[in-house]
């Protein structure tokens, strides 16, 4: 295929952007490489015989952090550079959030303005930053600088949050929580002179995770107490110890043991993590490369134990990867991180360079026969790219609109190879599984909920923050760990699972935070979200950004999503103006047939539950009679 | 260990691809499903849509064409599948042994209902007579969202002599982009672009068309189901109120410029040429034409 390309052409500052993205990949990434074995037919225009799409997500990141934009030229010398058609390539540039197509300030200040930061003042932090820096969306400092609004930076512990980012030679980013206004305007002020320090972005552990320390902890046990930096502080304090375990029991030990723990997935999804593994195993012999895949886009409004992870302990994610990897036969691992977690993402690069460096990872680890490379891959602000297929198509280079299932990943995934794809805490209870055994950590926690479980508990709770506990206590129990409610201290209602969770009232307070207890009640405890609404709070404006959270998510692709979230937010737009089309009544039964649809025909796990927080409340509260 | 190193190829990843099929011609099971109580067999890597038409149960859809890779974005044909907690795309689902499939369930038909009526409040289905009769077959009132709902209106795209895209008219069923890429043309001058609501067929930055890869074979406008993408005599006719398509005449004949001997049909109205286009079945075009059998045919009629 001739690449068709307009007349644009790319400065020398964006070429030498996108050429040092590509050498980067291509030394330590996997640049497809000249040397592919092909199938006799050789590549006649002296280029690589295979497209390089797989390349095109790091390298509009590239454009973008360079230049704080990604101009027609730069697309154009990038395509090239990629083999790719540019209006394929603009396809997927439009798709992303952190993406922009028009010319813009070098200096972004992305606000929070979503649930978790609205019970703490995000509404007044914006109305403030609207009158001293304009409307959001407009440049501000002489055109230097703009702000937006923003859905969850998944900093809901430290609401409200900001997320500075500035384009150019050195690319910095900053997170503020909790942020002002003077601290987000001195910060911008910072950027647009160029000196944006990075250094306020370290986890505090008595702030993000307040039971560090504590000697029950597994998960957390390492948070706050070991640098995380050092791989010496890891081991010292057992890491390592499960990979090496693994390698002496052998991978189909390794998945039996993973199968009896009844270890389920923590993303939301709950899917026996010891199954995909399995699956993904059986087809060693079947001459296809297998994949490990971490799901650490965590976008969920509400989430953040994941980040708190990646921060704090990054070796425990490589070392339940590296094992995952071992067990399905993997030899190239991913870990695919939102683009709204800079710190995250440089801890995690950290330790990668760290592990390889001593044959931790990389070529015949420790000295075996077996080798695993894991590659990062950061978002770019797209909530849907959690979804797992939709996430295998961001970093095979396509815009990221989730593939119908079947097939499953462990048939079809990452590249349309077998994969295994498991959330970060999920990765993270596999060294504890490895180390006591299958059948230990079946028995903590209840009959169908095994093991240990983190809940981000946000909103207005006295010590927001990531809990650990044993499966079992109720909603009652975790807020008291957390400190009881905080606010106004009379508490209105309680989201689990995040937006696409549900709500409970205080009068369900007693039900256990398990997988089967939630579902006793209708509601899911998805990826652990439990966020506090005091009476102070006005639900109708909560569930009206939820619905305008899904409305700017959805990918756009089947009919039901695509429509149904607009369809939906514009409904309730009606009834808290209190013009409802018809009475309220009809506008409740209009909701719930379109939540049907969307439930019943979306494509992915997005449609279909699109309103399943939303109904949740009308059925709980008589919010619109 | 040792199955370790047996673990080959090179970990370049491959360009992404429909799962592998069986080859045309060779042999294939006959897989039994019963489809709205009725036993039907239908052969192994076919759909649920293939086994409902062998029963002659007539399917809604939008986004499918025989000849492009099924992308189930619309939505409009999915079917009762028992044991599966949502509805599932007939178009692309395959048929396995002892499936127990409803088309025609009260869930079926509110699904189907409500994504006709997201459609047709959202976008321009005048010249959609297919999804005209849907909306009618299942009783879709899209008016139901009241004036103000959200929808995809603009004027329309006219940036060359040969068509015209009316994306107000576009219900975002990919298949011009198909048709544009690997399914046909392997041109890809457009693709799907933005996200959500705002999602939209484009050309890289919205470039005229003109100035893109695109090589007016016409392609898209063979696929089509809506009317978005037409052929410039035809939108400026339409305009005109002066196209009719009861009094056309369609005439099949062999295009007259090179040796692959496409077959046309040469739609003419008042003796003069109006549009032309390929039959899907037809086994060398596929539906398929060039630039040349679609558009060069000026020099059949006088100069009016």
């Amino acid at each position: 295929m001739d690449l068709h390309l307009t007349a644009e052409k790319a400065s020398l500052e964006e070429q030498a952007a996108i050429d040092a993205a590509l050498k980067k990949q291509e030394s330590e990434g996997d640049g497809a490489s000249p040397a592919v074995a092909t199938d006799g037919h050789a590549a006649s225009n002296g280029l690589p015989p295979r497209s390089k799409r797989h390349l095109l997500l790091p390298v509009l990141h590239a454009i973008q952090e360079r230049m704080g934009w990604i101009s027609p030229g730069a697309l154009n010398y990038a395509s090239l550079q990629l083999g790719l058609p540019p209006a394929e390539a603009h396809g997927v540039l439009s798709f992303y959030e952190m993406f922009s197509r028009k010319p813009q300030p070098r200096v972004v200040a992305h606000v929070c303005d979503d649930i978790a930061c609205m019970t703490h003042g995000a509404g007044s932090l914006c109305a403030e930053l609207e009158r001293k820096l304009g409307h959001s969306g407009s440049p501000c400092l002489d055109g230097k600088a703009i702000w937006q609004r923003t859905s969850c930076l998944g900093l809901c512990e430290r609401a409200p949050a900001a997320l500075i980012t500035a384009a150019g030679e050195t690319p910095r980013e900053r997170v503020i929580a909790p942020a002002q206004e003077e601290s987000i305007s001195s910060a911008v002020a910072e950027a647009v002179g160029g000196k944006l320090t990075e250094q306020i972005d370290v986890l505090d552990p008595k702030v993000s995770a307040p039971q560090a320390g504590q000697p029950q902890l597994r998960l957390l046990r390492r948070v706050g107490q070991a640098d995380p930096a050092s791989l010496e502080h890891y081991r010292r304090s057992g890491g390592y110890h499960a990979l090496n375990k693994a390698f002496e029991w052998g991978p189909e030990r390794v998945i039996r043991e993973v199968i009896d723990s009844k270890l389920l997935g923590r993303g939301g999804a709950a899917f026996p993590a010891g199954k995909k593994w399995e699956a993904v195993h059986v087809q060693r012999d079947s001459n296809r490369p297998h994949y490990v895949v971490c799901n650490a886009d965590e976008s969920e409004p509400g989430t953040f134990k994941d980040r708190i992870l990646m921060e704090g302990d990054p070796f425990a994610i490589l070392e339940g990867m590296t094992i995952a990897a071992f067990a399905v036969g993997a030899k190239k691992g991913y870990i695919y991180i939102r683009g709204e977690y800079p710190f995250a993402a440089k801890q995690l690069e950290k330790a990668i360079r760290t592990a390889c460096a001593q044959n931790l990872l990389g070529k015949n680890i420790s000295g075996r026969e077996f080798s695993f490379d894991i590659e990062i891959r950061r978002g770019a602000g797209a909530y849907i790219c959690g979804e797992e297929t939709a996430l295998f198509n961001s970093i095979e280079g396509y815009r990221g609109e989730p593939r119908n299932k079947p097939p499953f990943p462990a048939q079809s995934g990452l590249f349309h190879q077998p994969t295994v794809v498991n959330n970060v805490e999920t990765l993270v209870n596999v060294p504890e599984i490895i180390l006591n055994g299958g059948a230990a950590y079946a028995r903590i926690g209840t009959a169908n909920s095994a093991g240990y479980r983190l809940f981000c508990v946000s909103g207005h709770v006295a010590r927001p923050g990531i809990y650990e506990v044993s499966f079992g206590p109720t909603i009652r129990n975790v807020i008291e760990i957390a400190g009881g409610v905080g606010g106004t201290g009379r508490l209105q209602a309680v989201l689990l699972g995040g937006a696409a969770g549900s709500f409970v009232s205080p009068k369900e307070l007693d039900t256990p935070l398990t997988f089967e207890g939630t579902r006793a009640i209708g509601a899911t405890l998805g990826s652990g979200v439990v966020m506090l609404f005091d009476d102070s709070v006005d639900l109708k404006q909560i569930l009206l950004r939820i619905a305008a959270f899904f409305r700017s998510e959805t990918c756009g692709q089947c009919v039901p999503c695509r429509v149904g979230t607009t369809r939906q937010e514009e409904l309730l737009q009606r009834l808290v103006q209190r013009k409802p089309l018809g009475s309220n009544e009809q506008e409740s039964a209009l909701l719930k047939e379109m939540a049907q649809a969307m439930r019943d025909a979306s494509i992915c796990g997005l449609g279909q539950t699109a309103s399943g927080a939303i109904l949740s409340a009308m059925d709980r509260w008589s919010l619109f009679s | 260990m040792s199955e370790q190193l047996q673990a080959p190829s090179p970990l370049i990843p491959i360009p992404r691809a429909p799962a592998p099929e069986i080859p045309p011609g060779a042999s294939r099971r006959e897989i039994e499903v019963s489809i709205d109580g009725k036993q039907v067999k239908a052969p192994e890597g076919a759909t649920i849509l293939d086994a409902s038409r062998k029963l002659g149960i007539e399917t809604p859809t939008l986004c499918f064409l025989e000849t492009l890779t099924p992308v189930n974005v619309c939505r409009g044909c999915v079917v009762e599948l028992e044991g599966s907690r949502a509805l599932v795309p007939a178009c692309s689902r395959k048929v396995e042994a002892g499936m127990v499939i409803h088309t025609d369930s009260e869930r079926v038909r509110l699904s189907r209902r409500v994504v006709l009526e997201f459609l047709a409040s959202s976008v321009d289905v005048s010249t959609a007579p297919q999804l005209q009769a849907y909306l009618k077959r299942y009783g879709a009132r899209a008016e139901k969202f009241g004036p103000r709902a959200a929808t995809v209106a603009q004027p329309p795209k006219i940036d060359n002599e040969l068509y015209v895209r009316d994306y107000a008219k576009c219900i975002l069923c990919y298949k011009c982009v198909e048709a544009c890429g690997v399914d046909a043309q392997n041109t890809f001058a457009i693709g799907v672009a933005g996200r959500g609501f705002h999602a939209h067929i484009a050309t890289e930055f919205e470039i005229p068309l003109t100035d893109s890869a695109c090589v007016y074979c016409g392609n898209c406008i063979g696929a089509c189901p809506t009317g978005a993408l037409v052929g410039k005599i035809e939108y400026d006719m339409r305009k005109a109120g002066t196209w009719d398509e009861s009094r056309q005449a369609r005439t099949e004949t062999i295009c007259p410029y090179c040796g692959v001997g496409c077959e046309l049909t040469v739609h003419s109205q008042n003796g003069q040429i109006v549009k032309v286009s390929s039959p899907l079945d037809h086994s060398v075009t596929q539906g398929n034409l060039c630039i040349k059998g679609r558009f060069g045919w000026q020099f059949m009629q006088p100069n009016k």
